[in-house]
């Protein structure tokens, strides 16, 4: 049985972790190639790094970063920030990323979705959907890591981006970012009711109970979280037990590597 | 040893190449026809189309080489659109022949289901698989893909897969060919134990076909 996911999310800063606050207070939070190691041996699903260099001179750093990730770590990685065009999708896929999260630049330019769907295939394009709640049922969505509101709303925008080609969606809610008091379900329930592509829930994670919650009532197939992960309020182990005991399917942790791994089929 | 992953422009050969490293070869990474022929383990992964693969096999002058290689009876591994590559015909996005080692189509899942099959299920093998020695019947691999094989013989369905209520092959394979749906670069410690098994049959018994094959 398809499992649902735990992702771990790395908003890489000039080469380092950070995490803020509804997007903005970073705190330091580590080095993205150690904590990538340290979450793939703990039992993350897959990887999410997304680029929020505000220096576009700095930005090659990210490349390096996934290079060396994807040497040492062998589950899936998804890159945002940054990407412009299908060369930039081109360029992460090469550094070694198995997915490429779009956000600004294919709300600017919607074509980029299909540019980058018909390239390299949907099951690579991700769009990323940063949403801030504008009424009890109606989500706007923004660009430019939340700093530009679009006028657009984000339902209408997560089923169009599934049309032109995405393979998975990104939804973040602006609202609960950082907050840790629960990912944002209403939005989610009405995503994932929209597509019929995997939405991963982003924003909020506090609790064990908050992903049960974005994976069971809200409909997600994946729940990403930064927070609870880098400054130890949970580890993976102890979520994934706590989500298989309530009956979530989950791939078990891996057993350590043994330097004898021999054993009968 | 000879080890050459098939460069046919696919977008993940630098993770199948570093699980290959991993595994303690360095892999040949080539588009050269006759580095193909020569091989003594070869690998040809891919995601993608199935009509960009085809071409892109078919315009770099690579298919004639691998139906040799596979003729030949030497190791071979597919992986996702590698492995899809293997049947007569992908109906992904039209109707597109394929090179035809192994009967049977590619099909899409049904519409209504939440596609692409995106994350880790679990493989039940059907047959005891020397390349699958030590890896635990019913483990985690890491699949990302919208089309399945549906093949013509049961025979070459080596372990299956099960996703919103479609059962289909995840493993196929027959003589010294194996091709799998998911992504075992991708999967953790269990996709390293694929790669390091496929290898060490290489090298030592220079095939990975069971040496007797029985349904489990």
């Amino acid at each position: 049985m398809l499992t649902r996911r735990i992702i771990p999310c790395f908003d890489v800063d000039n080469g380092r972790v950070v995490k803020g606050v509804s997007f903005v207070e970073l705190r330091d939070a580590g080095d993205p190639v150690e904590l990538a190691a340290k979450y793939d041996r703990q039992g993350a699903d897959e990887l999410v790094f997304l680029d929020i260099t505000a220096s576009s001179e700095a930005r090659t750093s990210v490349y390096d970063i996934i290079r060396e990730t994807a040497d040492q770590v062998f589950i899936p990685l998804t890159v945002g920030g940054g990407v412009r065009s299908a060369q930039d999708v081109r360029m992460m896929l090469e550094c070694g990323a198995d997915k490429v999260s779009m956000n600004t630049a294919a709300v600017e330019r919607p074509d980029l979705i299909e540019e980058g769907a018909r390239g390299f295939g949907s099951q690579c394009i991700v769009v990323a959907v940063d949403a801030k709640r504008t009424g009890s049922e109606t989500w706007e969505v923004f660009t430019h890591g939340g700093r530009t509101a679009t006028g657009r709303d984000a339902v209408e925008w997560a089923r169009e981006a599934v049309e032109r080609g995405a393979g998975e969606l990104l939804v973040t809610s602006m609202d609960s970012d950082g907050h840790q008091d629960g990912y944002d379900i209403p939005l989610l329930q009405r995503i994932t009711s929209a597509v019929d592509v995997p939405v991963i829930a982003s924003g909020g994670a506090g609790k064990p109970e908050h992903l049960y919650d974005a994976l069971m009532e809200g409909g997600a197939s994946a729940v990403l979280a930064a927070s609870i992960f880098h400054f130890g309020t949970y580890d993976i182990p102890s979520l994934k037990a706590y989500l298989a005991g309530r009956g979530v399917p989950m791939r078990p942790v891996d057993a350590p590597e043994a330097p004898d791994a021999a054993s009968g089929a | 040893m000879d080890l050459v992953i098939v460069d046919y422009g696919a977008g993940n050969l630098r993770s199948v190449a570093r699980a290959v490293a991993h595994a303690g070869v360095e892999p040949r990474i080539t588009a050269v026809p006759a580095e193909v022929a020569a091989a003594r383990a070869l690998i040809l992964p891919g995601v993608g189309a199935a009509a960009d693969t085809m071409a892109n096999l078919r315009r770099s002058g690579l298919d004639g080489p691998i139906l040799d290689y596979i003729a030949s009876d030497r190791p071979f591994l597919g992986v996702c659109m590698g492995q899809q590559a293997l049947f007569d015909v992908s109906e992904e996005g039209g109707e597109h022949p394929c090179l035809g080692v192994l009967p049977g189509r590619i099909v899409r899942f049904p519409r209504g289901m939440t596609v692409p099959h995106m994350g880790w299920n679990t493989v039940e093998m059907r047959v005891d698989h020397p390349v699958f020695e030590g890896i635990p019947d019913g483990s985690y691999f890491y699949f990302v893909h919208s089309y399945h094989p549906a093949p013509a013989d049961p025979s070459v369905v080596l372990g299956e897969t099960e996703y919103e209520g479609v059962r289909f092959a995840s493993v196929v394979g027959r003589d010294n060919v194996v091709a799998t749906q998911f992504h075992p670069e991708k999967s953790g410690r269990t996709g390293l134990r694929l790669y390091s098994n496929f290898i060490r049959l290489a090298k030592e018994r220079g095939s990975i076909a069971p040496v007797e094959a029985g349904a489990r």
